[in-house]
């Protein structure tokens, strides 16, 4: 994350969409059915757009132009009057709508905690574990020059 | 001229149900499906993608499947749905380091921290047709062995530390990203848009200039000091939600090529670099861009610009294989009225070369 500030709701907000733009659609809408979910209006529709990815000359360099992505936006407003936002890579509006809804329960005191303990933290295991599964995939294929060298011989 | 259009309707609608019925192939045959496209023929589903220059696996198989495997239609299918879309905005750019790596060798040093981790190649594979795959089987499951959680640094950072290698140019705020699907291409042209040119260029025709350039023709003597790839995550600068929003990760292929080194009277000498990136697990691809990035560099570097690969405005003008194959296949259109006046060209040059044939000239006659 790369925005800090003075309080740590930007952080946060951050850290719960870095979770749900890895999750599916419907594991989102499944762990958000344990909460009862608050009147709420949509601020923006949901719509698909591009943007545009950037990457760095040898890595560390100037930027240049990549090519573009497909992305989906959407906020919604509760009753309460916070404002959640949804961004995501792919086409999926209902994900982007999940997200927003997400964004703005975690600005609230009621629904912090619920939405912490319901749908991110089952999702943060749940990335967690096939995070390690790949790791541990790509770890076998590791060489190891040193146990070539020690064979009999 | 019109009435060959009109009369053409009723023919092109038929040729087109009848390219969706030889599309669909035999229909006792199972239908293909997008996820049996993206999952199990994802190199070409990657390639779609970079050359395309939209980053969908789902849309690029969709593509992949109608335009019946051609990849240069899937391509020309994917930049056509590209422009019926917004643009949000640019990423905040990616950051390879942080990559979760899935393959990253190097051909430059043996031992280096992280090590080489081959992932999923067809490098060392014997390049024998596999029957056991012309029928339905289910391979083994990947053997697992234990991760540590090492850093890898860029092989190039590693070079960098002791000023072996040059720097990467600096960002320069105020300097605007170059932008070649908004502005266009004048030269010379500078690295940031030579890439963009690059990263969706067609691959054959990078291979070909790569390849040209170790044969001799712009030669700059690479080393592949390292290919990466992995997930990186993607953040986007939202100004409606005041911060870097994270959308999720892509798969990138990153090539550094190493190249010979360079001196003046006032630097000592280093190595220099070529870049390479391109969406998905595109290696071929990575690769001849780093190549091509390295040899369009003549003119930087002070190198006589003499082969095709040094050429920036050759390379840039002939790279995209959607305007090349526009320009190439346009010649299948209706040139009716252009052949009839070579036609009609060609008759009276013609008549004109009998005529002074059957007339005897003076210098004939004279000789006679």
């Amino acid at each position: 994350m790369t925005t800090s500030s003075l309080n740590d709701q930007p952080t946060r907000r951050q850290a719960a969409m870095a979770v749900l733009s890895h999750a599916a659609t419907a594991e989102i809408a499944g762990h958000l059915d344990a909460i009862a979910v608050p009147v709420h209006e949509q601020l923006r529709e949901p719509e698909n757009g591009l943007v545009m990815l950037r990457g760095r000359i040898g890595g560390d360099g100037a930027p240049f132009n990549l090519g573009e992505a497909t992305v989906s936006r959407a906020a919604i407003r509760l009753v309460s009057g916070e404002v959640g936002f949804g961004y995501t890579l792919g086409r999926d509006r209902e994900k982007a709508r999940l997200i927003a809804l997400c964004d703005a329960l975690i600005q609230t005191n009621e629904f912090a905690a619920a939405v912490e303990v319901q749908v991110l933290t089952p999702l943060r295991a749940r990335i967690a574990t096939d995070r390690q599964r790949k790791a541990a995939e790509t770890a076998a294929t590791k060489v190891d020059f040193y146990t070539l060298v020690r064979g009999e011989g | 001229m019109y009435v060959a259009v009109k009369g053409g309707e009723r023919a092109i609608e038929n040729a087109h149900r009848l390219l969706a019925h030889e599309r669909r192939g035999d229909r006792d045959v199972p239908e293909v499906s997008l996820a049996q496209i993206s999952g199990q023929l994802s190199l070409g589903v990657d390639r779609v993608m970079t050359e395309g220059s939209l980053y969908d696996r789902e849309l690029a198989a969709l593509a992949i499947k109608q335009a019946r495997g051609d990849m240069i239609e899937a391509i020309f299918l994917l930049r056509a749905f590209r422009a019926t879309l917004p643009r949000f905005g640019a990423s905040e750019p990616v950051d390879t380091s942080r990559m979760q790596v899935r393959r990253r060798i190097s051909s430059t040093f043996k031992d280096m921290p992280g090590g080489q981790i081959l992932g999923s190649t067809f490098d060392y594979t014997h390049r024998l047709l596999d029957p056991v795959l012309a029928g339905e089987s289910m391979p083994e499951a990947p053997a697992l062995a234990e991760a540590q959680p090492l850093a890898m640094p860029r092989v190039t950072d590693i070079l960098g530390r002791d000023g072996l290698i040059e720097s990467s140019p600096a960002e320069d705020a105020d300097q605007p990203v170059g932008d070649l699907t908004r502005d266009a291409l004048s030269f010379p042209a500078d690295r940031d848009l030579r890439l963009q040119n690059l990263a969706r260029a067609d691959e054959g025709f990078l291979l070909s200039l790569g390849y040209s350039s170790q044969r001799g023709y712009g030669r700059n003597h690479p080393f592949a000091g390292e290919i990466r790839l992995g997930e990186v995550e993607v953040e986007f600068m939202a100004e409606d939600v005041g911060f870097a929003v994270p959308l999720g990760a892509i798969t990138l292929t990153e090539c550094q090529m190493v190249n010979q080194f360079k001196g003046t009277d006032t630097e000592a000498p280093c190595f220099t670099r070529g870049y390479g990136l391109a969406f998905g697990q595109s290696e071929r691809k990575a690769m001849s861009m780093a190549l091509v990035d390295r040899a369009l560099r003549a003119r930087e570097l002070g190198e006589d610009v003499q082969a095709p690969a040094q050429d920036e405005e050759f390379v840039m003008s002939h790279s995209d294989n959607v305007q090349a194959t526009g320009f190439v296949e346009h010649l299948k259109l209706p040139h009716y009225v252009d052949f009839q006046s070579e036609l009609g060209l060609l008759r009276k040059l013609r008549k004109e070369f009998h005529e002074a044939m059957e007339t005897p000239s003076e210098m004939q006659e004279a000789a006679e």
